[in-house]
């Protein structure tokens, strides 16, 4: 089972706006875009030709592994606004 | 500012700020507990048992009326590599003594419902966007639309704790500090279950998960029997992830597709696919857990202990713990740094920090040896059982000996000396 049928499984109310914001300088010049293998949601790709980082937001399970492992530490991770994002009916 | 004031606001309805809640709400004092997810329990995530009698110090009843799924009376500990396993199973029939199976979302919002009736107010869907303060003393919080005040404000706000940070009474957590855990739950008919595990209705089975696919890594699998469904899940280090560039959700299905556990689940519906952060950084990475009228609780003061699997209790514990300081500062009208500093002590006297510091430093031992004890010896010891259930045509004796000096020749004598020391130290770290 791949991870976009995984997720669909789940319960989303998305937000409007990202909760998740990396400065687009520094992924520039990051060398392991390392959020982009290890997010359990697949939320992060890169996107050679713009170089830059392309955010699915909305697909967030909101573990925070992606904040702590970033390499320039400059990711910037909020919770989605009041109620939304993710909803774990089970847990 | 007086309308929107409250004796305590606590800052998450996870285990920790439920059991804070309704530990004040008891003793009368006006509580209230906001949460960010659409109801208590929508954000959190667990592999799945609670134990029952740090439960019941919190909830006495909770055995009568709480949704619990299944008592646990086996816990199996299967060692993996690609293709063997070898199992232990320790089993008691003493099945409500010890732990049972939740779904934490059913749980939580039972909980939380208790707290309620207890006198604790609710708000559901409130983000906390940070702590307000008053000449370096928190007095309240603000949300997204509105600032609430208290005397008092419990963070129980998880692993991630944005307001620990903001008041810096936490570091920056360190890949090296966390396990990131994924879980799927399938849906399966209850009988179906009870024949896969032998069970009953009631009772449940706990499988621990040593080696394949995690045998470079500090990570491990688990799997809960819950009524109607399975889940099974694993975590790894974040600091091995990185190393290793991991998906742990590729690492998740490899496991799924192990001859041992493919057929436990067989058949079953994917209900939920989700995932967490624990925090593994144990004793020494207790953050400072009060301050001028404030304190942490739960994950979010990275009160877990790994070995046991233990996250729930410790969150309740600590909990009630900051509740009770709460009561006794609020009966004596002191809400600073030195009052607050009763919830350090009653932690300390608690089994909450004895067991933490017991393991202070065997994660930090094993680390380093992670290939080794979960990627080495579970496939000797499965060699081992491979020769003694073997019927062949070679003379046991010659086979035995040859076991026995490959584990001399396979690796370095260095590595092998290197583990009986990590396995002699990290007893002796947890007798002394």
């Amino acid at each position: 089972m791949n991870i976009d049928d995984k997720l669909n499984k789940l319960k989303y109310n998305c937000d409007t706006v990202s909760h998740l914001n990396p400065c687009a300088a520094d992924c520039k010049e990051c060398k392991s875009k390392i959020c982009t293998i290890i997010c359990p949601a697949s939320v992060y790709e890169w996107d050679e030709e713009n170089r830059k980082l392309i955010v699915n937001y909305e697909n967030c399970l909101e573990c925070g592994a992606c904040k702590i492992i970033c390499e320039k530490k400059s990711l910037k991770w909020d919770y989605p606004r009041n109620g939304k994002g993710v909803t774990f009916k089970l847990g | 500012m007086e309308q929107n004031k409250i004796e305590v606001i606590i800052v998450g309805a996870g285990p920790a700020g439920i059991a804070a809640g309704i530990t004040l709400a008891r003793a009368n004092k006006k509580v209230l507990i906001v949460e960010r997810g659409s109801f208590a329990g929508a954000k959190n995530m667990f592999g799945g048992a609670i134990y029952v009698e740090p439960t019941k110090e919190i909830f006495p009843n909770f055995l009568e009326d709480a949704p619990i799924e299944r008592f646990n009376i086996e816990h199996r500990y299967v060692l993996l590599t690609k293709e063997q396993s070898t199992t232990i199973s320790y089993k008691t029939q003493e099945y409500t003594k010890n732990s049972c199976s939740i779904i934490r979302a059913k749980f939580d919002s039972w909980c939380v419902e208790q707290a309620k009736k207890a006198g604790a107010y609710f708000a559901p869907n409130t983000v906390v966007k940070s702590l307000i303060l008053d000449k370096g003393r928190v007095i309240g919080i603000k949300t997204d639309l509105e600032e609430y005040y208290s005397d008092i404000v419990i963070i129980a706000d998880g692993v991630n704790s944005l307001l620990a940070k903001q008041l810096e009474m936490r570091k920056t957590i360190k890949p090296k500090n966390v396990a990131l855990a994924v879980k799927e739950v399938y849906k399966l008919d209850k009988n179906i279950i009870n024949e896969r595990f032998n069970l009953n209705d009631n009772t449940g089975c706990v499988c621990e998960f040593i080696g394949y696919p995690m045998d470079k890594e500090l990570g491990l699998g688990f799997l809960y029997t819950n009524k109607n469904s399975i889940s099974i899940g694993l975590g790894i280090g974040l600091e091995d992830i990185k190393k290793q560039k991991l998906n742990v959700n590729d690492v998740l299905e490899e496991l799924k597709k192990h001859p041992t556990i493919a057929p436990l689940i067989k058949d079953g519906e994917l209900q939920e696919y989700s995932a967490h952060l624990i925090p593994e950084g144990g004793f020494k990475k207790i953050p400072k857990l009060y301050a001028n009228g404030v304190m942490i609780a739960g994950d979010a003061a990275m009160l877990v202990n790994n070995l046991h699997w233990e996250g729930t209790n410790l969150a309740f514990k600590s909990g009630k713990l900051a509740a009770e300081t709460a009561i006794e500062a609020l009966n004596n009208n002191d809400f600073s740094e030195n009052s607050l500093s009763l919830y350090q002590q009653k932690l300390e006297n608690s089994y909450v920090i004895k067991d933490l510091k017991t393991y202070k430093d065997i994660l930090n031992n094993i680390e380093p040896r992670s290939a080794s004890f979960f990627g080495y010896y579970p496939k000797k010891i499965a060699e081992f059982f491979k020769i003694f259930t073997t019927v062949n045509a070679k003379p046991k004796k010659q086979e035995f000996r040859k076991y026995i000096c490959s584990w001399f020749t396979d690796r370095s004598l260095r590595e092998l000396i290197c583990d009986i020391f990590t396995i002699i130290k990290s007893v002796m770290g947890v007798l002394k």
